[in-house]
């Protein structure tokens, strides 16, 4: 019976493929916007996670003055010291490594060549925190670091615009602004971070050199640091927040005047963004699934209408109210389930052609799959009872004299 | 077998309320071939129809052997309708873009009967009407003659004990009707009840009882010898 009923409903609907087809598109668009939201959602939140994590889970920023909120700090902004590093290095044994950091934007010359690319002012420390390693040549030494001596660690990006193919590196000298370096150590490639920017495209000078030849002052404005592997991050953390609060001589009654920041906040932050996001895109297409049963139980009415007349035959020759309730019932059902099935297949090519074109990771989540094909057949039977239920309602005689 | 005793159908109420059928008594033996006739509106489909219970009276008692039709609930009917009755309608009633073979298969499939069962019954009943070469055709591909007879093979494929006509000549030429009521004479031969509604005198000939109603009452019988 029921799968008499079903195969019934499947030539009901190929008899009217053109109104079935426009009445499911109402699902098929609910369901794959459902099913692209919410695997491009966990797609790009993955891809997100992922390059934090490259970028270092077990590391901490940390800064003057405090962060509220993006790009809106508090008033007070004390910059560190080289004591506040040494200090921090020589008392905390949860850290790893830690490192000042400092940046800038300056062109490079070599030969005839000129260049514009990121040079930054770093201890080796960095390298660990970042997890960094050389391709050839050798870190910074002790007094190259003390006496801020002019040497530079080069990226691949400026290695392939400099020199020539097969030329020698190590002990070449690049000429910035007001003084030039000389080449000990070529960095790993690194590629392109979360937010797309080339890791690559980058010079890093010893960062006493920075601070004599390019900032000019011995402040320091982020200290990068890795926490050990067996240790918490928020322990760190407090430990860090801790030792320069006693340092600055901050009260509790009084905030921190500089903040201590982890990537893993940021990978929250950005989940939490990208959850409310899926939330409401989510409701959205629920909304567009609610219009899509609507569609199916309009186009459901009406074929009850037009099929008055077979539904008094079906019960002049022994259909019992519950067969043509089942009948109708399981018509719409396919048809939405149909419209379902479409639904998710389009919903995964979207998937897929976002993955390709936002390049982030492709997450096809099959729960949200199932959990959208029985969805849809739900849609059906909620949709599709009222009709049913007119035409099973009907009175035999009633149905067959229909006009 | 069938037994009806002060049949009473009135529709509407009040002012408008009009009676169709006044206190109809009729009994009907197993195996008879029973003609109603009468001027149009003068309640034949009525009558037809609460036999057939597609409709209810709205007074008076319906046996049917030691049934009493008029307690039965809904689906007691229906199943009334799968086991024991056949109908035949005036205008076929088969259902559009359905192939021969499917309109047969349909109180089949509502017995429960195996996917196999129900084509091999159903192509077995079209072999009988001799359609056996149009079982894939669709009412729009028929004749009426042949649409006719689809209807009969699906009336007829369940085995019923009684059959139900309602005019199936009606839309039929005479040679047609002629084919049409040899049919029908031959299953009432195999000892199945017919009740048939006709205008046409040389049609109502094939019963071996005809009934004449008149404003809703039965005006006379005329039994013919066989
Ligand atoms: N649903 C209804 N509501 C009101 N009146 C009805 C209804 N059905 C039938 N009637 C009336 O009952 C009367 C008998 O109708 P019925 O169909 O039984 O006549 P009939 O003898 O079969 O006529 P015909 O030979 O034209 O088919 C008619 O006057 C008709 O108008
Ligand atoms: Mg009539």
């Amino acid at each position: 019976m029921l799968r008499n009923a079903f195969f019934q409903a499947l030539r009901e609907i190929r008899r009217n493929l053109m109104r079935s087809l426009l009445t499911a598109i109402g699902i098929v668009i609910g369901i794959a916007s459902v099913i692209a939201m919410v695997n491009i959602g966990k797609g790009a939140s993955k891809s997100i996670t992922q390059s934090v994590e490259k970028l270092g889970s077990n590391t901490l920023y940390i800064m003057p003055g405090q962060q509220r909120g993006p790009g809106n700090r508090g008033a007070i902004e004390i910059p560190f010291k080289k004591k506040d590093l040494e200090t921090l290095r020589s008392s905390l044994y949860a850290l790893e490594a830690i490192s000042p950091v400092e940046n800038a934007s300056m062109t490079i010359i070599y030969k005839d060549q000129n260049y514009r690319t990121n040079i930054r002012g770093v201890e080796n420390d960095y390298l660990v925190a970042q997890n960094w390693n050389l391709q050839e040549g050798r870190a910074f030494d002790k007094s190259e670091l003390r006496t801020g001596q002019n040497v530079c660690i080069v990226g691949q990006t400026v290695i392939k615009t400099l020199f020539a193919p097969s030329e020698l590196i190590l002990g070449k000298r690049i000429r910035l602004k007001n003084f030039s370096c000389e080449v000990i150590g070529i960095l790993e490639a690194k590629g392109a971070n979360t937010f797309g920017s080339d890791q690559d495209d980058i010079l890093l000078v010893p960062f006493s050199l920075f601070q004599r030849r390019i900032s000019g002052s011995d402040n320091i404005h982020l200290m990068i640091a890795a926490v050990k592997e067996n240790i918490p991050l928020v322990e760190a953390k407090v430990q860090i927040e801790r030792l320069l609060r006693e340092r600055r001589r901050i009260d509790s009654a009084n905030e921190d005047n500089f903040s201590v920041r982890s990537m893993t906040a940021l990978i929250d932050t950005i989940s939490e963004v990208t959850t409310i996001l899926t939330i409401m895109l989510g409701a959205v297409a629920a909304i567009s699934l609610v219009v899509g049963g609507i569609g199916i139980m309009n186009i459901m009415l009406v074929s009850v209408t037009e099929r008055t007349r077979e539904i008094g035959i079906r019960m002049a020759v022994g259909a019992m109210a519950k067969d043509i309730l089942i009948q109708f019932l399981i018509e719409s059902i396919v048809l939405s389930g149909l419209g379902g099935i479409v639904g998710v297949v389009l919903g995964v090519a979207i998937s897929f052609g976002a993955t390709l074109w936002l390049d982030i990771a492709l997450v096809i989540d099959p729960a949200i799959t199932m959990i959208a094909l029985l969805f849809s057949m739900l849609i059906g039977i909620v949709f599709g009872i009222i009709p049913a239920r007119k035409a099973a309602n009907m009175n035999p005689i009633d149905a067959l004299r229909y006009e | 077998m069938i037994l009806l005793e002060n049949i009473e159908k009135t529709y509407g109420a009040g002012e408008t309320a009009t009676t169709v059928l006044q206190g109809i008594n009729l009994k009907i033996e197993e195996g008879e071939f029973v003609a109603i006739m009468g001027p149009s509106g003068s309640g034949k489909s009525t009558l037809l129809n609460i036999l057939g219970t597609l409709d209810v009276p709205s007074r008076g008692k319906y046996l049917f052997l030691d049934t009493e039709v008029g307690t039965l609930s809904q689906d007691q009917r229906a199943l009334f309708r799968r086991h024991i009755l056949g109908f035949i309608f005036q205008g076929y009633n088969l259902l559009k873009k359905t192939t021969s073979l499917e309109n047969v298969e349909i109180p089949l499939i509502y017995q429960g009967l195996g996917v196999k069962t129900c084509k091999m019954m159903a192509y077995e009943a079209l072999k009988k009407v001799g359609l056996e070469d149009r079982i894939f055709y669709e009412p729009g591909q028929l004749s009426g003659g042949q649409q006719q007879r689809v209807a009969i093979a699906r009336a007829m494929v369940a085995h019923p004990k009684v059959l139900i006509a309602d005019e199936p000549t009606g839309n039929l030429d005479t040679k047609r009707g002629h084919e049409i009521m040899e049919l029908i004479a031959t299953f009432n031969k195999q000892g199945i009840t017919v009740i048939m509604v006709t205008h046409e005198e040389d049609i109502a000939a094939y019963a071996s009882r005809t009934i004449y109603l008149r404003d809703g009452m039965i005006e006379k019988e005329v039994n013919r010898a066989s």
